[in-house]
């Protein structure tokens, strides 16, 4: 039984499309939900024992506070989030205090409170750390495949799922206020390499199959490589997938989004690298052959 | 030959395992149960390790560091703002306001803070992260105080008194940082100790003068913070603007007064940018419950191993294992300091060391297929998959590298966050290397020996 991969590989294109479509549009329209890691301003936790909080009043205290602007959820039992534009410690403590006027047991669980000018810095470094390792990752490519259509390849289909990952993150955002924060970014430089890694597994199948059979068609040897390596890459992306269920069924609410955005960059880049990655080789050899 | 070496191989790997597993236990450990009429009810705590070769001193107490997010505390950014300070004396002032900080934190007691200084894209910054203090405010408040230096003369009254000088007995001058441009280290051309050199500016100079003529055999003291730093003796009247105090310095001693000096002397208020605060409950909720995550999640990997490749999914399983006991060691060792992205990481190479296992079974099951024998099989297996392990762990590696920046690089991030999550997913590629094949191989060709014989070489 031989399975033909490439024979669809218009057809893989076309789901991946049906994904890259919506991103960008979203991406284009809303944009994503900066946390205050970006955007800067500051977030109090609170949780009151006694479960007294409500939330209507709590929204008039700080209101009274001249926070027109913040934004107050709910959290676990008794537990509020509130979110503001930048204050100080001196604020915070105002604030805590009239609210300990109205529910006088309230204990403050977390305070986080970030500069303007910090948030525009992380981006603007992430950005670099990006371009920086996919550079290193194109060279060394190149280097190993002595070929670049590998490297280049490989990046694309990684750009792919980054694409992706960070659109469905835009649309969440917009839909279920999603915010994307500095353990995001980490989320997606992680998927980066994790797609980078599934790839280089299949193209070393190609590679190998190429010194094996100099003299078969490109196609043919991709077929291949794809078919051997499909249930080492399935396999392995169960294991990984495994590990992150569990932690964003039962890990703690702090990481239930950095956790999501993992998953789904798993599966987009065990997806990508059978179906993107070993396509776009072929598409790559038939232009050239057009060319020629 | 072959199975000599790898008997060797196996016992290097079981007393790894071993050394690995006295590392990782905890520190004390409750021992009781019953043996027949023996009843044992101890605890065996093991010695923090503490030794020294030659320059390299090694102290460690063996217990995992946790982060911030993880055990609470307070990570403050603050930006030192340097706009009064010429370009060439910032580092200087830098340094001196990381030290001075440091000094007012260990006034608060904190165990183990941790204070850095970074560079970023013209900005000065230090970052002071505080484990686990109560009346944070209180601590940033005093943390971003200006420093304040002047120097103190002796009451009338006391000057003729034999007992040592007490701080209360010192009256302020009005001699201050602000007229003191710089304190350096410099060595006595007499002695070739060293001393520390101070320069004072015009006005300073002045006041030095007549301060230092009226304190002849007096000592006077040097207070910064409220606090004396040091209360040398005046020996001469001072006219020239530059005075020198000497002693029985060490060269560390005389940089770490002269940078406490600076601090005075270069005064950069300090501003907080960014400021994060933990609850300790909220950390050890996290811990908790990512930890139960991590092993429910662990064992359905090795029930997924063993349903798929059978006995050497167990091989593999054991050998996971030992990946986790020697990842565990190194933590402590290094010591990696642990977060909620670190635990992440970790647990993403779990999935990267299973991966290697994965790729040589697979390679070994075409191998069979072809017809080659079993103990061929599984040596090309590991030779082939090889290449690709190395190529996709290495390109891990780079992002990895890029992530933790280790030169600090101002273009990149020097996140902790993202630090720590770099760094365990480093170590665990690194580690996973090592298990996933060394450790594989010994145990398969040890233990792996279904039905047909191996082929006598």
């Amino acid at each position: 039984m031989k399975l033909n991969f490439m024979k669809y590989k218009y057809f893989y294109f076309l789901i991946s499309a049906l994904f890259l479509i919506p991103c960008l549009f979203s991406l284009v329209s809303w944009s994503l939900e900066p946390a205050i890691d970006f955007s800067g301003g500051s977030i109090l936790e609170i949780k009151d024992p006694d479960l007294a909080v409500n939330k209507n009043k709590l929204e008039e205290v700080v209101k009274s506070q001249g926070l027109e602007q913040a934004s107050i959820k709910q959290s676990g039992e008794g537990g509020f989030i509130l979110r503001m534009k930048e204050i100080d410690k001196d604020k915070k403590e105002e604030i805590l205090e009239e609210a300990r006027k109205e529910f006088d047991q309230i204990k403050e669980v977390r305070f986080e409170t970030v500069g303007p000018t910090i948030g525009q810095e992380l981006i603007r470094k992430t950005v670099v750390a990006v371009l920086l390792a996919a550079g290193f990752i194109l060279v060394y490519l190149t280097l190993r495949f002595k070929d670049k259509k590998y490297g280049v390849c490989a990046l694309l289909a990684m750009f792919h799922d980054t694409f992706i990952l960070i659109g469905v993150f835009s649309l969440l955002g917009h839909f279920f206020d999603v915010k994307v924060d500095t353990l995001f970014v980490t989320a997606v430089l992680t998927i980066l390499s994790f797609s980078v890694h599934d790839t280089i597994v299949v193209y070393d199948r190609i590679r190998e199959s190429i010194r094996l059979k100099p003299k078969a068609e490109f196609e043919d040897l991709v077929n291949k490589a794809v078919a051997e390596t499909l249930t080492r890459s399935v396999n392995n992306s169960m294991t990984i997938i495994f590990m992150l269920l569990c932690l964003y069924l039962l890990g703690g609410q702090t990481i239930k989004w950095f956790i999501f955005a993992l998953l789904v960059g798993t599966i987009l880049g065990t997806y990508s690298s059978t179906f993107t990655a070993a396509p776009l080789l072929v598409v790559w050899e038939d232009l050239k052959a057009k060319k020629e | 030959m072959k199975s000599r070496q790898s008997r060797k191989i196996l016992w290097f790997i079981l007393s790894l395992t071993f050394i690995c597993l006295l590392i990782d236990l905890p520190k004390s450990l409750p021992l009781k149960f019953n043996l027949g009429r023996i009843k044992i009810d101890q605890t065996i705590s093991w010695p923090q390790l503490n030794f020294s070769l030659g320059p390299f001193k090694f102290k460690r107490s063996l217990e995992v560091k946790k982060g911030l997010d993880l055990q609470g505390g307070t990570h403050l950014v603050l930006e030192a703002e340097m706009a009064g300070i010429s370009q060439e004396e910032k580092e200087t002032a830098l340094e001196s306001a990381r030290n001075i900080v440091s000094r007012r934190v260990n006034l608060y007691g904190v165990s183990e803070p941790v204070i850095q200084t970074i560079r970023s894209e013209g900005k000065y910054r230090i970052i002071v992260e505080l484990p686990g203090i109560k009346n944070v405010n209180q601590a940033i408040d005093l943390i971003g105080q200006t420093a304040k230096l002047d120097f103190r003369e002796l009451k009338e009254d006391r000057r003729a008194s034999p007992s040592a000088a007490l701080i209360t007995d010192f009256q302020p001058t009005d001699l201050t940082g602000a007229n003191l441009k710089k304190a350096e280290v410099q060595f006595s051309q007499q002695t070739g100790d060293p001393v520390i050199g101070l320069q004072f500016d015009e006005q300073g100079a002045d006041k030095f003068s007549e301060i230092t003529s009226r304190n002849i055999d007096h000592q006077l003291a040097i207070f910064l913070d409220d606090l004396p730093l040091t209360a040398p003796t005046v020996k001469e009247a001072i006219t020239t603007g530059q005075a020198m105090i000497s002693g029985d310095f060490t060269l560390d001693q005389a940089k770490n007064l002269a940078i406490q000096l600076n601090a005075g002397a270069l005064p950069v208020p300090l501003k907080v940018v960014e400021q994060k605060t933990i609850g300790a409950t909220l950390g050890e909720e996290s811990v908790k419950k990512s930890l139960q995550a991590g092993l429910i999640g662990l064992l359905m990997v090795v029930l997924f191993m063993i349903a798929v490749y059978g006995f050497l999914g167990f091989l593999a399983d054991i050998a996971l294992v030992i990946y986790g006991l020697i990842t565990l060691a190194l933590y402590k060792l290094i010591p990696v300091t642990l977060t909620l992205p670190g635990i992440a990481g970790f647990i993403l190479s779990v999935g990267m060391a299973v991966d290697s296992n994965i790729l040589i079974f697979e390679r070994m099951k075409e191998e069979r297929w072809m017809g080659k024998p079993l103990s061929v099989a599984m040596e090309l297996g590991f030779g082939r998959a090889w290449d690709s392990i190395k190529d996709a762990n290495l390109c891990t590696l780079i992002t990895c590298f890029v992530l933790f920046n280790p030169f600090n690089w101002g273009f990149l991030n020097t996140s902790g966050m993202i630090r720590g999550f770099a760094l365990t997913l480093a170590l665990g590629i690194g580690v996973s290397l090592f298990t996933g094949i060394v450790v594989t191989r010994t145990l398969i060709r040890t233990f792996y020996h279904p039905r047909e014989k191996r082929p006598k070489k």
